[in-house]
Parts: structure tokens; C-alpha cells; sequence
């Protein structure tokens, strides 16, 4: 017993020391506090505050509201029930991921917007004034584009939940007398619990740190106002001061999320024996939930993906050579290798977490670790690069090498980006790696101690073979991510090693959206593999 | 399970950080906020004929002159090549910037295109002025900036967002030569006469226009110019605003040697060059911009656009007084 303790102690020390790497580029960014740019905020008071303020609200809250409608419930009938087309919404469903947020706005707005073919016929129809249309800048509009774009992270997660649940649990509920429905919101949805949340707070801190999409439909929210105090104001330590209430926010939704996950735990028995006997929809619900799947996958893949494949055709002998081979390669190496780093990092603070989960102080480290995702590609990199800068001036004067050594190397350099994406990304493996530790019963890990393994072996013999899926995911999830991330690739990139995602950059920041498309049906493609690999992994069950 | 996952972890950061350590040193390096597309061809022909290799980076302006400046004296980068002259007066602003004497360049370069301390110099000139539908709108009726705020245009004017850096160059502008007051009016004048919300692009904006939502507007040149070579038929012309007056708001993409360069001398030798005859036209061709050396003409579908008087102020004004600009258009209600 009292040698346990003691490793224990060792655990959480590391958490900490862990933790506090990933935390000195958010240190950075916080400490822009001490000179506060009080004619700054003065001005934002005075003329912003208050609609940005709203934005983020609605923003948080419409996002939740739908992501959590359209992820749960489509994870509940392609997981549970049986309707035409399910098996092939199943896995198309999530394919919307491979998408970035501000491809499927600018592919959209090319698709509905007043210049678009779709808008003239109407116009041709009824006269320019003479029908209705869904104003493409209003907040609904951003609300729905971001749910679309975001609610995959529920849906597979939840989904993965829902599989991994069983039967026998549903069947006893269904003995002592629940309806199918009632199975689902007293047994199923509860013991899902930390999944969904997990998956909601990544669709909500990735909503609020957005820029892309929101500046493609020009709505101000924080981000918005970041980005001007920083490129309209030339006031980068406003900026950050900004960045740094955006931090509030997602402290406000990560304990929202804990409270989600609720006091109580609850573990699997019968891990993934597969449910072979799903709910079958017959007549209007059948029709309903056929329609329901088919319109989401047709408004967040098929319709968007069709509207870059007509634009990329129309620019194909223009822009389509070599080069692309380059930067597909320098995306899959970046996304494999940030992904590997970061699925360790979360494996390794989940353990600590499962060990010490009584302690307030380990879990708010662990908690401290995951904020990279909440701030804006941008600022965070800005963040990393004056760490490495400083650090490598440090090295650099210690061991008086020429001013054009290690501090180059360290903040030009391939680490740079990694670490970056470390910070950014720990968030997205920590999902999925801790929901998958959560539903081990600790007696298991207690038996094999009892039996005399080692804390090795029990790592090895017990917790991986049952984290397989939850580690799985988080690889794929992190891959997807960094390939889709843009600011901090940009800043932070060596020389030469462009991505897909800083083609599509050059294209849209002129707002060249056509030239755009071939670089972006590009990504898409390329983050279908491992969207694909994750479906057929995380086991289609019920065939 | 473990030990595979840290043995590809550890391969595959291998081989990203391996290759990316090697840097050759005798080549002049670029950060370059104009895009890979604009300025690569003029790059490869500067190989060609001097035999000096360039590598560069492209980002926005605001985060290479971050990344300048935190890197300080470390930075492997000689040249800083951006758009808009408020992020080059921003650039010089901070000092990341040195001065540099050169005949040929102030020979080449006008005087209100350059910054009067040289530390940079414009490149290309673009116009901001005014677009108009031709079905709805006689160029008659048109004739400056402030004029779009008459309440005759109330819901007949397109704009694109204030956050781009060009409308706050052309508010700056407005407020060097009219002062505040006088300039909030105007742009609460445009507010009010908005058709529809804001456009994220100028291409967005003409399409509308096109489609009927509004009469007039206010956009690059080199966007109408993309436009009119994509779709020939779009019923939407140029009118050269101000020409009564002080003349068309125009800007520069520039070029500036930074304080810290490794190759200063080849930096310059580069910079000069661009400013030469030879490499003007293609700087500007690309872009559909006008020279910025007054001895080259520009390309024949730019010059079909016709002649205009432009702006007469240093165009460096557009960055002092661009904080200025940003918070008169937020008090506006300017999204």
C-alpha cells in the first residue's frame, strides 16, 4: 500500500510537470495582463462589447442545443434502431469531419448566395425581390453551418458509446418494463453521459475559437474582435488580453461538462457484444429518420463537396500539378505525428487521472492542460513561438552559440509546429481516451495488482487492450484536426513545408473561393481515410 | 499496443524533425504577405537571370511581423514583402524595418508611393474606387466617395466589411484629408445607406450587384479586373472616384529590407530590381495592378480601364491614421 502511495505521488508530480510545459505558452498569452490596454477595451466597451458578447452567447448556446440534437439522436438510430439506409448512414454520417468549418461556409455561401446559380434561377423565376430566402449572413444562418460542421464530434463519439454499451443492460431495462424509448433516456443516454459531453465541449470550444467561417459570414464574435484589436488596432497584447477571456468561457463549458459527467460512474460489463436486436422503424418513423439522415448528410457533405467539385473541375488545368503531392504528404506526415504525440499525452494524463481521481489538485492540472483548444489557432501560435524564441535565446546564451542557432532552430522548426499542435489538440485526445478509461471498473486494475502485476503490466495486460477503440479515436480524431488547422500551421511552419490547408489560405485570403476548392476537395479526401478506417474500427455492429 | 505506439511516435518525429534542420545559408529569405501565386514567377526569373535562390514564406501581415519581431535578431528573414501600406508603416512602426539608400529605387519608385524614412518601398498600385451597375446607374450620377453617402443611394450601396485592411486605408484616407468629424459623417452616411449586411469579399459584392441587391459600390481594381476576364457579360463598370477633387484612394503592395537581414546587400539588389522595368510589368501583371515605376504602362486590360488622377498624399498616411480608422468605423456602426 505504502508503496503505491508513493508512486502515486510520482504520477502526479509528472501530471504537473506536464501539464506546466503545455501551460507556458497560455502563461504567455496571459501575462499580456500586465500592461493592460485599457483605451482598448474602453473603445470595445464603448462600441462592441455588447453584440460580441451576444454572438458568443448565442454561439455557445445554439451550437450545444443542436449538436447535442443531431449527434445523439442520429448515434441512437444508426446505432440502435433499423430504417432504410442505415447502414450507410451509419459511416456516412460521419464523413462531414474531413470538413473544415470554413470550407463548408464558403462552399455554402458559393452554393446559396446571391451571385449563385441557384439564387439566379430564382431570380429568373420570380424577379430579384419577387421570392423568399433564407438571409445567408444572419446568426441562424452561422448557428446551422456550425452545427453541421461540428455535430460529427458528438455522433461518433456517442455513437461509439451507444455500441459499446451492449445489450444485456438495454434488455434488463426493457424487462423491467421500460418502452424502447424509455430504455434509451434512463439507461442508454445516462450511461453515455461522458461521451456526449466530451464530444460537445469539443464542437463548442472549436466553435468559439473559430475564425475562418465566421469572417467568410461576417459575424463578429471574440474572435472577430482578437483579430481586429490585433491587425485593424496593430495592438497584439490587447489581442491576447482578449484571447484570454475566451479561456472564461471554455472554463465555464469544461465544468459545465463535468457536471454533465455527473458524480455517479458507470461501467460496461459485456463490452462490445454487439446488439443484434436493434429497434426496426417501420412506416412514418422509418420515413422520418431515413429523411432525417439523408438531409444532414446532403447539407454538410454531399451538397458542399459537389460545390467544390465543380469549382476545383473549372480550375483544374490552372492550378493542378506536382506541388499537390508535396503538400498532401506534408499534411498526412504533420497530422500522423502531432496525432501519435498527442494520443500518448492523453493516455498518459488519463492514467495519472484514474489513479489519483480523488485529488482536486491533479485534476485541475489535467484540467489546466486541455485549455489550448478554446483560443484561436493565431494567438495560441504566437503563444508557442515567443516561448521557443525565449527558450532558445536561453539555450542560445548558455552555451554561446551564434545568434542564428538553436533559436532559430527551435522556433522555425518542425518542433515548434508540433508542439503547437500539442497544445492546441490534447483537448481532442482527451476525450475520447478518457471516456474509454471511465468505463473500466477499477476493480479490474485492483484484481490484477492483487494478483501481484506490476503497474506495467497492468497497463499492458488490462487498461490498453480495453482502451483500443478510445485510443483509436483519439489518433484519428487528432490527425483530422491538425490537418484541417490553419493559423498556427501558417505561422509556424519551417520553410518549405506548406499543407494543404495553407493552399487553400492563399486562395481564400483574397477571396479566390473557386481556386480554393482544389486544395479543399483535396483535404477532404485525404481526411476521408482516416474517417473511414475510424468507422470500420470502432465496428459496425448489428449486420 | 504501447510499445508500437511509441515506437511510430518516435519515427515518425524523427523523420519530420530530421530533414527540416538542414538550411542553406547563401539565400536570400522572403517573408511575404502576397500570396505564393503573385510572387513565385517573379522570384523564379530573378533565378534565372542572377543565379540567386530565394526561399520564402507566405502568411498574413499581421502574423509574419509577429513572428519578426519575436525572433528578433535571430530571424532568418532579409526581406519583408506585404500588402497594403498601413502594415508597411506598421512594420517600420516597430522597427523591424532598416532604411535603405538607394538611387535606383527613389529613382524608380515615386515619392508618395515610398515611406519618407525608406524603409519601404511601393511595388504595385491598386485602386479602391467605385463600381457601379450599368442597368441601374448612370455614371453621371456618380462622382466621389463622400457622394455614396447621400441619402440618395439609401439601399442602393454594396460594402465589404471594415475589417479588411483596404477600407480602413481608404477611411484613413478620408480622415488625413477631411479630419474625423467630417469623415465619421460620411461613413454613417454609407451605413445608413447599405442594401444589404457587409460582403466578406469584393468578388461577393459585385455578384450581387450583378444579381440585382444593390446599385453601387466601392472595390479593388484588380477584383473588378478577375471578374470582367471571368465573366465578360457581368453588367457592373469602374468609375474613377474623386477625380473632381484629390483623386482615387490608391495602395501599394511593398517591400521593405528588415533590420536583422543576413544578406542585406543581396536584399537590396533584389529590391532594386523589382523596381526595374522588367520585373514591374510582371509584378503587376499578375495581380491585374498598376506599375508603381510611372516609366512602365500597364498591362493592356488594365490600361483599357483608362487613365485616372490618383491620390496625391503619401500613401503612408493610410497607417497612421488607421487605429484612428478602425474605432471611427466600429462607433459608426461599420461592421
Amino acid at each position: 500500500m505504502t508503496h503505491s502511495a508513493v508512486s502515486g505521488w510520482r504520477w502526479s508530480v509528472l501530471a504537473w510537470g506536464f501539464s506546466l510545459i503545455i501551460l507556458i505558452p497560455i502563461g504567455v498569452i496571459l501575462s499580456a495582463w500586465i500592461t493592460p490596454e485599457w483605451a482598448v477595451w474602453r473603445h470595445l466597451v464603448d462600441t462592441l462589447l455588447g453584440e460580441l458578447l451576444f454572438h458568443t452567447l448565442l454561439l455557445l448556446i445554439g451550437v450545444t442545443m443542436w449538436v447535442l440534437i443531431l449527434g445523439v439522436g442520429l448515434a441512437w438510430l444508426t446505432a440502435m434502431c433499423r430504417f432504410p439506409g442505415q447502414r450507410f448512414f451509419d459511416w456516412a454520417l460521419i464523413l462531414p469531419l474531413a470538413m473544415p468549418a470554413y470550407v463548408l461556409a464558403f462552399s455554402m455561401l458559393g452554393f446559396l448566395d446571391y451571385g449563385s446559380p441557384l439564387q439566379g434561377w430564382l431570380a429568373h423565376q420570380f424577379g430579384p425581390n419577387g421570392y423568399w430566402f433564407p438571409d445567408t449572413r444572419s446568426p441562424a444562418m452561422v448557428v446551422f453551418l456550425f452545427s453541421l460542421s461540428l455535430y460529427p464530434y458528438v455522433y461518433m463519439l456517442a455513437r461509439a458509446a451507444f455500441l459499446g454499451q451492449g445489450q444485456r443492460m438495454l434488455e434488463a431495462s426493457r424487462m423491467l418494463g421500460r418502452s424502447p424509448w424509455g430504455a434509451f433516456f434512463h439507461a442508454a443516454l445516462p450511461m453515455a453521459r461522458p461521451a456526449i459531453a466530451a464530444g460537445c465541449a469539443l464542437a463548442v470550444m472549436e466553435a468559439l475559437a473559430d475564425f475562418g467561417a465566421v469572417s467568410v459570414l461576417g459575424f463578429n464574435t471574440f474572435t472577430t474582435a482578437i483579430y481586429k484589436a490585433w491587425f485593424g488596432l496593430f495592438n497584439l497584447t490587447a489581442a491576447t488580453q482578449l484571447a484570454s477571456l475566451l479561456l472564461l468561457f471554455v472554463a465555464v463549458a469544461v465544468t459545465v461538462e463535468q457536471q454533465m459527467r455527473g458524480r455517479a460512474r458507470y461501467f460496461s460489463t459485456d463490452g462490445h457484444a454487439p446488439s443484434r436486436d436493434r429497434i426496426r422503424l417501420r412506416g412514418l418513423p422509418a420515413l422520418l429518420a431515413t429523411g432525417l439522415a439523408s438531409l444532414v448528410f446532403l447539407l454538410a457533405f454531399a451538397l458542399p463537396v459537389g460545390q467544390l467539385l465543380v469549382w476545383a473541375w473549372s480550375r483544374l488545368d490552372l492550378d493542378l500539378d506536382g506541388r499537390f503531392r508535396d503538400l498532401a504528404l506534408h499534411t498526412i506526415l504533420l497530422g500522423t505525428g502531432a496525432a501519435l504525440l498527442a494520443t500518448l499525452a492523453a493516455l498518459f494524463l488519463g492514467m495519472v487521472r484514474k489513479r489519483r481521481a480523488g485529488e482536486r489538485a491533479t485534476r485541475l492540472a489535467l484540467h489546466l492542460a486541455t485549455l489550448g483548444y478554446a483560443l484561436p489557432g493565431s494567438v495560441l501560435a504566437v503563444g508557442v513561438m515567443l516561448t521557443l524564441v525565449w527558450l532558445g535565446k536561453g539555450v542560445d546564451g548558455v552555451f554561446g552559440t551564434a545568434t542564428s542557432g538553436v533559436s532559430t532552430g527551435l522556433s522555425g522548426g518542425i518542433l515548434a509546429l508540433l508542439f503547437a499542435y500539442l497544445v492546441r489538440f490534447l483537448a481532442v485526445a482527451m476525450g475520447p481516451v478518457e471516456s474509454g478509461l471511465e468505463r473500466i471498473r477499477p476493480s479490474l486494475a485492483e484484481a490484477a495488482h492483487g494478483l501481484g502485476s506490476s503497474s506495467w503490466e497492468v497497463m499492458r495486460r488490462v487498461y490498453l487492450p480495453m482502451l483500443r477503440p478510445g485510443l483509436l479515436t483519439a489518433i484519428l480524431l487528432v490527425f483530422v484536426e491538425v490537418m484541417k488547422e490553419m493559423p498556427a500551421t501558417l505561422l509556424l511552419r519551417p520553410f518549405g513545408w506548406d499543407t494543404l490547408a495553407v493552399r487553400i489560405y492563399e486562395m481564400t485570403s483574397e477571396g479566390e473561393w473557386e481556386r480554393a476548392a482544389l486544395p479543399a476537395i483535396v483535404l477532404v479526401l485525404v481526411g476521408l481515410l482516416p474517417v473511414i478506417l475510424l468507422v470500420r474500427k470502432t465496428g459496425r455492429s448489428g449486420g | 499496443m504501447l510499445k508500437s505506439l511509441l515506437m511510430a511516435t518516435t519515427l515518425v518525429t524523427g523523420l519530420l524533425i530530421g530533414p527540416s534542420s538542414s538550411f542553406a545559408a547563401e539565400e536570400i529569405v522572403i517573408y511575404s504577405a502576397r500570396k505564393e501565386h503573385l510572387l513565385k514567377p517573379i522570384l523564379d526569373a530573378y533565378r534565372e537571370k542572377t543565379g540567386v535562390a530565394t526561399r520564402y514564406l507566405t502568411d498574413g501581415e499581421g502574423p509574419l511581423l509577429a513572428r519578426l519581431q519575436a525572433e528578433g535578431s535571430s530571424t532568418p528573414a532579409d526581406l519583408l514583402i506585404t500588402v497594403d501600406a498601413g502594415n508597411l508603416w506598421h512594420a517600420a512602426e516597430q522597427g523591424v524595418l532598416a532604411p535603405v539608400e538607394s538611387a535606383t529605387l527613389t529613382a524608380n519608385i515615386p515619392e508618395t508611393l515610398r515611406d519618407p524614412q525608406k524603409n519601404w518601398f511601393g511595388l504595385s498600385v491598386r485602386a479602391r474606387t467605385i463600381v457601379y451597375s450599368t442597368e441601374r446607374v448612370k455614371p453621371a450620377e456618380l462622382s466621389s466617395y463622400e457622394d455614396l453617402a447621400d441619402p440618395k443611394w439609401k439601399g442602393r450601396l454594396c460594402l465589404r466589411s471594415s475589417e479588411k485592411i483596404y477600407n480602413q486605408s481608404l477611411v484613413a484616407m478620408l480622415i488625413a484629408r477631411l479630419g474625423e468629424e467630417a469623415t465619421e459623417k460620411i461613413v454613417r452616411g454609407w451605413v445608413g445607406n447599405l442594401a444589404v449586411p457587409v460582403f466578406s469579399n469584393d468578388t461577393k459584392l459585385m455578384e450581387a450587384m450583378a444579381a440585382g441587391r444593390c446599385d453601387v459600390g466601392i472595390v479593388n481594381t484588380y477584383y473588378f479586373g478577375a471578374l470582367q476576364k471571368e465573366k465578360p457579360n457581368t453588367p457592373v463598370a469602374l468609375f474613377w472616384a474623386n477625380q473632381g477633387g484629390n483623386g482615387t484612394h490608391i495602395n501599394i503592395s511593398g517591400a521593405g529590407v528588415t533590420k536583422h537581414a543576413k544578406h542585406r546587400q543581396e536584399a537590396i539588389k533584389l529590391l532594386e530590381w523589382l523596381s526595374t522595368p522588367e520585373a514591374q510589368q510582371l509584378f503587376a501583371e499578375l495581380n491585374m495592378e498598376f506599375p508603381a515605376n510611372p516609366a512602365v504602362k500597364p498591362h493592356a486590360t488594365v490600361a483599357a480601364w483608362g487613365d485616372f488622377k490618383s491620390e496625391s498624399l503619401n500613401v503612408s498616411l493610410a497607417g497612421k491614421f488607421q487605429t484612428s480608422a478602425v474605432r471611427l468605423m466600429d462607433r459608426a456602426g461599420y461592421k
